[in-house]
């Protein structure tokens, strides 16, 4: 009796293939550029040079097989990320695990990469999914959620502009840390003062839910002409302050749309979830405000498949497969239609 | 001759007027540095073509689509890119041949994969604050 999912991911930098049991359970998991993961552990990639998806889609298939020690005929099902991403690249992992899908005759399930994030911290010993708010946050996004069920999303608000992430790894980059920017910053900020600097905080007005980091990469910009950036204290204190311009809207927002919408459980996941600052504030936040905190595995914060495995077991437990002709789609909306 | 753009709003304004004038295979080439402004240019464009859908960076995405307006909007971001091949990598030459509009920030990274008839825009930031935006000879 077929008992597994094998998953696809390719929407952007990397390619990755994973192996999931019906029940949620990852049983292998593997991406194109793992060797270079520790160093780029902030969700934050260097080089869009390795986007070599259809030389690294074969043998990562045949990786994840080995390491979970099944064949093609243990798999119930095969799945992929169709959306959002390039679609060049969507359509690398969509095609093969279509054709493993028409060869075994097995049904094909489409993905979507932001639903793997955002039941990510479910996966291992925090299933089942329940309802929750959830903050996704990386380069390429941030966004609040609220989850009833599986499946049934409300998209709560999202950056206007730069992403979270991205305003790390741009402000980094301005104030001469090395690449990958975040996980600099973080590092950087331990010997800071968070308060040495006022940076703007983007709440937009005292309700919302939308963020906006343009505004502190362009307060950064006017400071650094008046400082000297040779004195490692300074960088330190940058930093510190930008780290906390940024986490301390992250943290308010996802504990005021818990409160608005009077949910007990917070999640977090995507690249910048692995952050230390942001871990730890989350922490405090939620035990103060008496709220349950799930945080994804730092190994399933940046992109990979084993989310998309756990994404597609949930759905196929639930009855969904997806037509063999289901297109990507670089613009796929996370919620429910 | 530079416009001055004294806010957010003014730059914004400015992508919008600019849209005015875009015709299917436009494309629009924005350099300036971190927080120059670029996206919000990018965000006016895509507003002042007609489409209601709330742009943001592509810098991690790479490329962000938009169909609804009077043009579709290819919105690219060469910031991450570290070679010409990976620029074509993703589809450049395909997205080229659509009949829509291109905007391309750090365009200024491969001026060679741009067509000749590109518009090219600098945009500064003046000591004294806001911004400054001009169109310049290609590359």
């Amino acid at each position: 009796m077929p008992d597994c999912i094998l998953a696809l991911e390719s929407s952007c930098d990397e390619t990755a293939a994973a192996i999931c049991t019906l029940d949620g359970t990852l049983l292998a998991s593997s991406i194109s550029s793992q060797a270079d993961i520790h160093r780029r552990y902030g969700g934050v990639v260097p080089e869009v040079a390795s986007r070599n998806h259809i030389l690294h889609v074969r043998p990562l298939v045949e990786e994840v097989l080995a390491q979970a020690k099944i064949t093609l005929d243990d798999c119930a099902a095969f799945a992929a990320t169709s959306g959002p991403g390039l679609v060049s690249s969507l359509l690398i992992g969509t095609s093969m695990a279509k054709s493993l899908a028409v060869t075994t005759g097995r049904p094909y399930l489409a993905v979507n990469h932001m639903e793997g994030h955002l039941l990510s911290p479910f996966i291992g010993a925090n299933g089942p999914v329940r309802p929750c708010i959830a903050l996704i946050v990386s380069g390429g996004h941030t966004m609040l959620v609220k989850v009833r069920a599986v499946g049934d999303y409300q998209l709560l608000g999202r950056t206007r502009d730069d992403a979270a992430g991205e305003a790390f790894d741009k402000i980094a980059k301005m104030i001469g840390l090395p690449y990958p920017g975040g996980p600099e910053i973080d590092k950087s900020a331990r010997t800071g003062n968070p308060k040495a600097f006022d940076f703007p905080r983007s709440f937009l007005d005292g309700r919302s839910l939308e963020f906006s980091f343009s505004g502190l990469k362009t307060a950064v910009l006017y400071e650094l002409p008046k400082l000297d950036l040779t004195q490692p204290q300074i960088i330190a204190d940058l930093s510190a302050s930008v780290q906390e311009a940024i986490v301390e809207v992250l943290v308010e927002k996802l504990l005021l749309a818990a409160q608005v919408h009077q949910e007990k459980l917070i999640t977090v996941s995507g690249g910048v979830s692995c952050n230390a600052h942001l871990r730890s504030r989350l922490q405090k936040g939620a035990s103060k405000a008496g709220l349950e905190l799930l945080l994804a595995e730092p190994a399933l914060c940046t992109d990979n498949a084993g989310m998309i495995a756990f994404t597609a077991a949930q759905r196929f437990r639930q009855g969904h497969t997806s037509p063999i002709e289901t297109d990507v789609d670089p613009n796929l909306s996370i919620i429910s239609s | 001759m530079p416009q001055f753009l004294p806010t957010a709003t003014d730059t914004h304004a400015w992508g919008v007027a600019l849209a005015g004038s875009l015709a299917p295979h436009s494309v629009i080439a924005l350099c300036g540095t971190l927080g120059a402004g670029k996206t919000h240019v990018s965000q006016g464009i895509v507003a002042g073509l007609g489409s209601a859908a709330s742009v943001t960076s592509p810098t991690f995405t790479l490329v962000h689509e938009y169909l609804d307006g009077r043009l579709p909007v290819y919105h690219f971001d060469f910031y991450r890119m570290d070679s010409t091949a990976e620029v074509l990598n993703i589809g450049w030459d395909d997205y080229l041949d659509e009949p829509g509009v291109i905007v391309v920030e750090w365009a200024d990274r491969f001026p060679d994969l741009l067509p000749p008839n590109t518009r090219w825009f600098q945009i500064t930031l003046p000591e004294t604050g806001g911004r400054s935006i001009e169109e310049v000879p290609p590359l």
